[in-house]
């Protein structure tokens, strides 16, 4: 059974990296997002420093969200959603594996980007651990929330739209915890009690969501 | 509970409580309207500007409470295939929306005078926002689906995630601390709330309860009979086509 979970983790991973750009382009978003914010509200390094980690935030959550749609959608239309589903895993642990696959070639570039876009936003230099710590806990959640919101619209009409409708509002207990994690790192306070949230909100995450997204991903089945 | 599964059974009894609740829904309003207005006591600090507190703590409590009734019923009509809860879900969204909107409106018109702002990114005033994106994204979750069987388990897959999301999002969003007062009227301790402006504001909230329960009959009743006029409307087509091969 780990045997089939790894190689349905591998597929993916083979998928993306073949299908190609779908890690860069993410980055790429990502990058261009906060680079847009210097422009909007001024080069003023206080001022970046005061909303860096905010910012990164924001847009590692956006980029997360654009990747969401193709999550099931290429599986459903080739037909292997129905192969995967017949597989002697249950459906929740196929769920569990892509969402796994999509962490690794989104959320995690994206927290190895962080950094970069620290020195661009002028972070202040003690945030960087709490930044980095924090997105390792948080975007696993942002994928595995996103799972549920892709397995409800894949399928359906302007799916991406309705899709972001779903997901956004359900991020923001992430969000914030992340952001705040960065900011109190930045004052000198510590930041453990944001991370514990954050690994509470993750356990329950992995518990309910893959069993949610694939009772959805049933309906789109049917 | 399953006897209620049937429709017809369910309209009866709907049509059994309609005049109650709407008159429970009218008098209380009515009367809590014109004591909450014009009888009870302007505040010492706040003046006339409490009254407002009238719709807009019983609308926040309904917004939630209305929410809760949503998520209990997806969860029914998602263990027990119950198809009449699924209706009460779907229809129960837009009036909890509506009350939610109400309850953000009279809060930024509270707010203005008391705090001297529309809006601010309070704990209490954010988790009502995102409230009100999550009703917007299940009711919009609903309108994507042709098939309603599908649409409905959609729904309510999305209202149960979201019951359980919002404690967590309430919780979050008060890690910010607030210029909201705390609740004042369930308390441990009971109400801190002066009797004179009790009473009219439990008879509006009993009020807002029953005109709930009132709009979601009519709007149950509505779903059903679209629903048989659209099973009639297909079986008239079905035989339309049959008679026309026969000739």
């Amino acid at each position: 059974m780990s045997r089939i979970f790894l190689m349905l983790i591998r597929r993916d991973l083979l998928l993306a990296r073949k299908q190609g750009g779908g890690s860069l382009l993410s980055i790429t978003f990502f990058v261009l997002v906060v680079s847009l914010f210097p422009l909007g509200v001024g080069p003023a390094p206080e001022t970046l420093e005061r909303i860096a980690a905010g910012t990164i935030w924001v847009a590692a959550l956006l980029s997360v969200l654009l990747s969401l749609d193709r999550m099931f959608q290429a599986d459903l239309e080739d037909g292997s959603l129905d192969q995967l589903a017949l597989l002697p895993l249950p459906l929740s642990l196929v769920v569990l594996a892509k969402t796994i696959a999509h962490w690794l070639t989104t959320g995690l570039p994206l927290t190895l980007a962080a950094p970069l876009l620290g020195l661009l936003m002028q972070l202040s230099p003690d945030a960087y651990g709490a930044l980095i710590a924090a997105m390792l806990l948080g975007t696993p959640i942002l994928s595995l929330i996103g799972a549920i919101g892709a397995a409800l619209t894949v399928g359906v009409r302007r799916g991406g739209v309705l899709l972001t409708l779903i997901v956004t509002p359900l991020y923001i207990p992430v969000l914030i915890f992340g952001v705040s994690a960065a900011e109190a790192a930045a004052q000198g306070f510590s930041y453990s009690a944001h991370m514990l949230f954050l690994s509470a909100i993750l356990s329950g995450a992995i518990v309910i969501a893959p069993i949610a997204a694939a009772w959805a991903l049933k309906l789109a089945l049917d | 509970m399953h006897r209620f599964a049937n429709p017809t059974r369910f309209l009866r009894l709907a049509a059994a409580v309609l005049p109650f609740s709407a008159a429970v829904a009218a008098l209380c309003l009515g009367a809590g309207l014109v004591w909450g207005l014009f009888f009870a006591p302007p505040d010492y600090q706040q003046g006339d500007t409490v009254r407002i507190m009238f719709i807009h703590v019983p609308a926040a409590m309904m917004a939630m409470g209305v929410y809760a009734g949503m998520a209990i019923s997806s969860g029914i009509a998602l263990i027990w295939r119950h198809a009449v809860a699924d209706l009460i879900a779907k229809a129960s969204a837009p009036i909890g929306a509506t009350f939610c909107f109400i309850c953000l409106l009279t809060g930024s018109l509270w707010g203005k005078p008391m705090w001297g702002t529309w809006w601010v990114w309070d704990a209490r005033l954010t988790s009502m926002l995102i409230m009100l994106f999550i009703y917007l994204g299940y009711m919009a979750l609903w309108q994507a689906f042709d098939d309603q069987t599908k649409a409905a388990r959609a729904a309510a897959i999305l209202a149960l995630v979201g019951a359980i999301n919002l404690p967590v999002i309430k919780f979050s969003v008060e890690w910010w601390n607030t210029l909201h007062q705390p609740a004042s009227l369930i308390t441990m301790s009971g109400p801190k709330i002066h009797a004179s402006l009790l009473w009219p504001l439990l008879l509006m909230i009993v009020g807002f309860g029953a005109y709930y329960l009132t709009v979601l009959i009519y709007r149950v009743r509505a779903e059903i009979h679209l629903r048989r006029t659209r099973m009639l409307r297909l079986a008239q087509a079905d035989r339309h086509a049959a008679m026309q091969a026969a000739e």
